[in-house]
């Protein structure tokens, strides 16, 4: 039971961070980011070749890790997405550049990083082993604890700070924002660019633990938008409660299920087709969007 | 005006680059061969790895004058389709070789990939290079297909009986991915480890062929403790995470499995934890690599900038399909002829030292000569290199 719940805590944390620049971008712009994914891997090799290649420090390998992510979605943002937001009222235009991002982030991953699969140098050697019943290698431990760190960070941003103010103002009114002043192009620029950076960061966070391949982008986005639906599209929190479920419904599910295969993530996507045809909105999400 | 001629003068130099290029290309006629394999997603180290194999040795083979079949000098094409590791697009991409009249496919990559393309292949007269285990696929009636690598059934009980009688081997756990290759690959090890005498303590446990974090997973299997892990089937994204949760569970056994893997990948996803870790290679351990092995090391890096260690097994398609076509210049569009050659076909192997042939074999697994001879080369990791455990033959 120990090793279940730690396991859960801990796919829980690294799964809520993943969403969590997912859903930013949603709320903000009603854009389903396909390519968040892939902003994730880019991350990755962004540590993995600053830390693991060019020997920096682990903690300013993630800060480029951040910063890349944050001027790769600025960019994005001001010159893919904001032009086409203003030239199409329909919404589908939005997800086929999405989509045509990630096929072509992943097509430069390849090029730039190569198909291998990619690890760095554990951060903390040791595992922390209580008789048998719960063992957590301390790097795990470390990444769980600045996954949560992180999340606290982005919620205190979010809540106390002017930009974060702006940001919850564009995701409930876009129009009424606007009314009030906030700078609504300025602001969507800096979201998209909090929501890859957020990509970006757990990405140079997971690469110590789980390393980094090109194929890595699709399945994260897959489950991104998994915990975004449970939680509720465009809700912070929503994003937060949907990692932490899928995390334990995974551990859960891994321990008590394995004796019959693979059939975790089947249970997971029955639970969720039942969950969403109760309450489509997700957990957290309001009906009217 | 200065512009427009500096304009001009570009243009000019891009048309004469290109005609150059083209021209240079054209000095002999082309042989094309073609490569269906996974090239994205997950799996896409897998048929990069064939995919660069194939295009080092046919750029290495045009630098040097071409490759002369009977009277002619060809220069060879590799004719590329990513299946994306998708049946559907399996069959379009052997469709594409059809269109492009070329008899000679290297791939794919995996089992449901190879059996879909079986009919394409055989009504448009197609030999295939699958790296995929289904004997069904080899055996008679199937005709077109020649599997590219040693299988899983044929090295699994190789492995296992050298670690019963060497390291004293008494119990296994079979873990593998949820997906038709890893999952057949382990019930075939399953199979072979029982018919040895050896206790199979667990083999139910299979992972998300996405996840990319293996503690939880392997939790259940740890608490059997047996004596060796079987990775059956993993792909070299998966092995080296794999490799260290079991360590960090405390996992003190010994680990195999029979799929091909990169030292370096390894060294990187798991460092000193993969130590001892036993796989399937190919001919680049020091002791094996002919010097035409160490060049084509040294190419595929100058080309590609990294070597990959896979493609120690698959250097050879391409090899057997020219050196074949070589015997019998007619075969070239005549996939029957090439069958016909296969039985008696055998010409030094120009990757290993020693006396070691090229040759198809096959006759004890398949019924028929549908298998290229690669070495079976077991390999153990030990301080960021293979190092070679055995090497033996496939009948």
């Amino acid at each position: 039971m120990e090793q279940i719940l730690a396991n859960g805590v801990y796919l829980g944390s690294q799964y809520a961070m993943i969403a969590l620049g997912l859903t930013l971008i949603f709320a903000l712009m009603n854009v389903l980011n396909f390519a968040h994914g892939q902003m994730y891997v880019i991350g990755g090799f962004v540590t993995y070749t600053f830390y693991g290649q060019w020997g920096v420090p682990f903690v300013l390998a993630l800060v480029m890790s951040c910063v890349t992510l944050a001027i790769l979605g600025a960019l994005i943002e001001r010159f893919l997405f904001a032009p086409v937001i203003k030239g199409s009222a329909r919404e589908e235009s939005t997800m086929l550049l999405a989509a045509g991002i990630a096929f072509f982030l992943d097509a430069v991953i390849l090029l730039v990083f190569g198909e291998k699969q990619r690890g760095v140098p554990k951060i903390v050697d040791g595992v922390f082993n209580y008789d048998f019943r719960l063992i957590m290698p301390y790097d795990r431990i470390l990444i769980c604890v600045l996954a949560i760190l992180s999340i606290v960070a982005f919620i205190g941003l979010m809540q106390y700070t002017k930009t974060g103010r702006a940001l919850r103002a564009l995701a409930q009114d876009r129009t009424a924002a606007q009314l009030m002043g906030v700078n609504v192009d300025r602001y969507s620029m800096i979201g998209f660019a909090l929501g890859a950076m957020l990509a970006g960061l757990v990405g140079g966070l997971l690469v110590t633990i789980t390393g980094v391949n090109l194929g890595m982008g699709g399945p994260t986005s897959i489950k991104a938008f998994m915990m975004v639906m449970i939680g509720g599209a465009g809700v912070i929190s929503g994003a937060i409660w949907g990692g932490i479920i899928l995390g334990f419904m995974e551990a859960i599910g891994l321990a008590v299920l394995y004796q019959y295969g693979d059939i975790t993530y089947l249970l997971i996507f029955v639970s969720l087709m039942i969950f969403l045809a109760i309450r489509p909105q997700g957990l957290m999400g309001k009906p009217w969007g | 005006m200065q512009r427009r001629s500096l304009m001009k003068a570009a243009l000019t130099a891009a048309t004469l680059t290109a005609f150059g290029a083209t021209a240079a290309f054209a000095e002999n006629p082309v042989l094309k061969i073609g490569f269906v394999g996974v090239t994205s997603g997950p799996a896409a180290a897998w048929g990069i790895s064939n995919q660069r194999s194939m295009e080092a040795r046919a750029a290495w083979i045009n630098e040097t004058g071409g490759y002369t079949i009977g009277d002619t000098t060809y220069d060879i094409e590799i004719v590329s389709f990513d299946d994306q590791k998708d049946p559907k697009r399996a069959i379009a991409g052997m469709e594409k070789m059809a269109q492009e009249g070329i008899h000679y496919v290297v791939g794919p990559n995996v089992d449901d990939g190879a059996a879909a393309v079986r009919p394409v292949a055989e009504s448009n007269g197609i030999m295939y290079f699958p790296y995929a285990f289904p004997k069904s696929l080899y055996q008679a009636p199937a005709s077109n297909a020649v599997l590219g690598m040693v299988a899983n059934y044929q090295s699994g009980p190789a492995i296992y009986k050298y670690l019963m009688e060497n390291e004293g081997v008494k119990t296994v756990a079979f873990i593998a991915a949820n997906e038709s290759d890893p999952l057949s690959q382990r019930d075939g090890g399953v199979e072979a480890a029982t018919a040895l005498g050896m206790e199979v303590v667990s083999d139910n446990v299979t992972y998300q062929v996405d996840t990319t974090d293996f503690t939880p997973v392997l939790t259940p299997v740890m608490r059997a403790q047996p004596d060796l892990l079987v990775l059956s089937g993993v792909s070299p994204a998966n092995a080296p995470q794999l490799i260290r949760s079991a360590r960090e569970l405390g996992f003190q056994g010994l680990i195999s499995t029979e799929t091909a893997q990169d030292a370096g990948v390894l060294a990187e996803g798991a460092g000193d934890l993969a130590n001892g870790f036993i796989s399937v290679g190919g001919a680049s351990t020091p002791e094996l690599a002919s010097p035409m092995m160490i060049e084509f090391v040294q190419r595929y890096t100058d080309m590609f900038g990294e070597y990959n260690d896979e493609s120690n097994t698959k250097v050879y398609a391409l090899e057997y399909i020219l050196e074949t076509l070589k015997v019998d210049p007619s075969a070239i569009t005549d996939v029957d002829a090439f069958q016909t050659t296969m039985d008696t076909f055998e010409a030094p192997n120009p990757y290993m030292n020693g006396d070691a042939k090229l040759r198809y074999v096959g006759m004890t697994s398949f019924g028929q000569r549908r298998q290229v001879a690669v070495p079976l080369v077991v390999n153990v990791f030990q301080d960021g290199a293979f190092e070679t455990l055995f090497v033996a033959e496939v009948d």
